[in-house]
């Protein structure tokens, strides 16, 4: 009865107003990113003529391919660790923890304090004065505080992992926990060992939560120019701490605007194939 | 055995998880302008830094633009739920990826590109270019929450109420918002969180007034603030868990029992 022509229009009358919103303030936004990409800063204004020398630049200079290529290779690194430590603590959650529910609560408030903070707070536990070097010092592992562990990469990812955990384990979580229990006890009283079954139906069955994990994390990370800042070091900068500074200290717009639009493109092919090699690996294992 | 290998390993996760955020209380209260160990005695005295007009400011601008947001969003959110979950929409796919679509543009390009709108249309940048790019941000967490909290109950009451003769919008007030009440509110708790705690795109879109991360940032570079930073975030932090476990328990609720009439 909610299917008939005039029901049908009020159906659609209900999503208008958030396409709308959703819609302009996207779309609007992003065709002058488009615009801006093409034209050429000239004082605090744009030139009038069209070019195509912003991408000319994205993608021929080579400090920027550098930046680019650490960016994905970071954003993977945080990706994959952070989807590989939280899954069994997601996993335990959802088989084998008695109170579900005070788990889950305990493993989402530290993910609710400010980002910036936790962010920061990597900056105390692996600065020259901080909490791993205070420990290693204090127990007399070591006569020098450690300088390696702070503005690098490996910084980065450390930090990223954990500023992104909830968003692994909360979908992979939920996943785990939709399985129908049943299809476990088949497995085995059809003689699978609990290696096998696990890898035949629980991994292939909480895929999706990980496929979603996984894009949650990848996306942002790679426009994350915080953490880069707070504990990346020079050798850990990525791509957004140049895009910001095009439209900070730099004031060069359609700079800016090319790196952003080239990334935002490179994270939408990259997400986009491994969804789709990862639905494809799914398939194979059944 | 393997479950005492994964508890192990749980403990474990959870200390990796704690560390971090119990280093901001430990130095909060710690006597010396020095973010590094040794510890030099108690004080209480970052927390009296916390009386500064541009903080309070800050924690005002960012109210605002949380309350807003969340309100706007969980409202377009629930419109947009009732559709897809209530209609056999053509194209229902395209408008959940529309929506959808803001979760896989990095911030810093929402950021950015809202900040050539504001400018191209001559705007002055403001709270209001902020709550817009945190709605983009906010709209796809609420549609998941009320879709969820949609396919929850039973579509048997809507019928029922419009088989009794109310017209749609009664129904929607008097039987669907009740029934979607946990929702709603652990959509506003989520949705306000994510806006307060949003900084890449309030970081362009701001100008002069600052919510608390851009202040929060502006401060990170001057280290003599830091433990006052520090207190600042330990208030967060204390004030978070207590909004976390009423969604939580809100939430919970709702999906123990969903079903009314079933």
């Amino acid at each position: 009865m909610a299917d008939g022509g005039r029901n049908l229009r009020h159906g659609y009358a209900l999503i208008a107003p958030t396409l709308a919103v959703v819609g302009l303030t996207l779309a609007a936004p992003l065709a002058l990113l488009l615009v801006a990409s093409l034209k050429s800063q000239s004082g605090i204004g744009f030139e009038a003529g069209w070019t195509l020398s912003q991408y000319g630049d994205v993608l021929g200079r080579e400090s920027y391919r550098i930046l680019f290529g650490r960016s994905v290779l970071v954003a993977a690194a945080v990706t994959l660790v952070t989807v590989a430590l939280a899954y069994p603590m997601a996993y335990f959650v959802a088989f084998h923890a008695r109170r579900k529910f005070l788990w889950l609560i305990l493993l989402t408030i530290p993910f609710w304090t400010s980002y910036l903070l936790r962010v920061f707070a990597w900056k105390i536990i692996l600065g020259y004065g901080g909490v791993i070097n205070s420990g290693l010092l204090g127990l007399g592992l070591i006569d020098q505080p450690l300088s390696f562990l702070l503005y690098n990469p490996f910084s980065v990812v450390v930090t990223l992992a954990h500023a992104w955990a909830a968003f692994a384990i909360l979908p992979i979580y939920v996943s785990l926990e939709k399985i129908d229990r049943s299809l476990l006890e088949a497995a085995s009283d059809l003689g699978d060992g609990k290696l096998r079954r696990f890898l035949r139906i629980t991994l292939p069955l909480s895929m999706p939560g990980v496929i979603g994990a996984a894009i949650l994390i990848f996306v942002p990370t790679t426009g994350d120019f915080v953490t880069p800042e707070l504990v990346g070091g020079p050798a850990g900068a990525m791509i957004a701490n140049i895009i910001e500074m095009q439209f900070t200290q730099v004031g060069n717009w359609p700079l800016g605007a090319a790196l952003a639009l080239v990334s935002m493109m490179m994270v939408a092919v990259i997400a986009g194939l491994f969804v789709a090699a990862a639905r494809a690996a799914t398939k194979a294992v059944r | 055995m393997k479950n005492r290998t994964l508890l192990v390993y749980a403990c474990f996760y959870l200390a990796f998880l704690y560390l971090p955020v119990l280093v901001l209380p430990l130095f909060s209260f710690n006597n010396s302008a020095f973010i590094a160990f040794p510890l030099t005695g108690f004080t209480t005295r970052w927390y009296g830094a916390l009386a500064d007009s541009a903080l309070q400011q800050a924690l005002v601008n960012s109210l605002r633009v949380g309350i807003a947001a969340a309100l706007l969003s969980t409202l377009l959110g629930l419109l947009a739920a009732k559709a897809v979950t209530r209609y056999r929409l053509k194209g229902r796919n395209a408008a959940l990826g529309l929506i959808s679509l803001p979760l896989f543009i990095p911030d810093i390009v929402l950021g950015i590109s809202l900040l050539l709108l504001v400018g191209t249309m001559g705007l002055p940048l403001s709270l209001v270019a902020v709550m817009l790019g945190h709605l983009l941000i906010c709209v796809p967490f609420s549609l998941a929450v009320l879709i969820a909290r949609f396919e929850g109950f039973d579509r048997n009451l809507e019928e029922a109420s419009a088989d009794l003769g109310e017209d749609g919008w009664m129904t929607f007030w008097r039987v669907t918002c009740p029934l979607m009440l946990p929702g709603i509110v652990a959509s506003l708790l989520l949705t306000f969180i994510t806006s307060f705690d949003e900084f890449l795109v309030a970081y362009f879109l701001s100008g002069t007034e600052a919510t608390l991360p851009v202040y929060i940032w502006s401060q990170l570079r001057f280290p003599a603030r830091l433990p006052m930073v520090l207190a600042l975030g330990t208030i967060i932090l204390a004030v978070s868990v207590v909004l976390v476990v009423l969604a939580e328990k809100l939430r919970n609720q709702g999906v123990k029992k969903p079903m009314v009439g079933a």
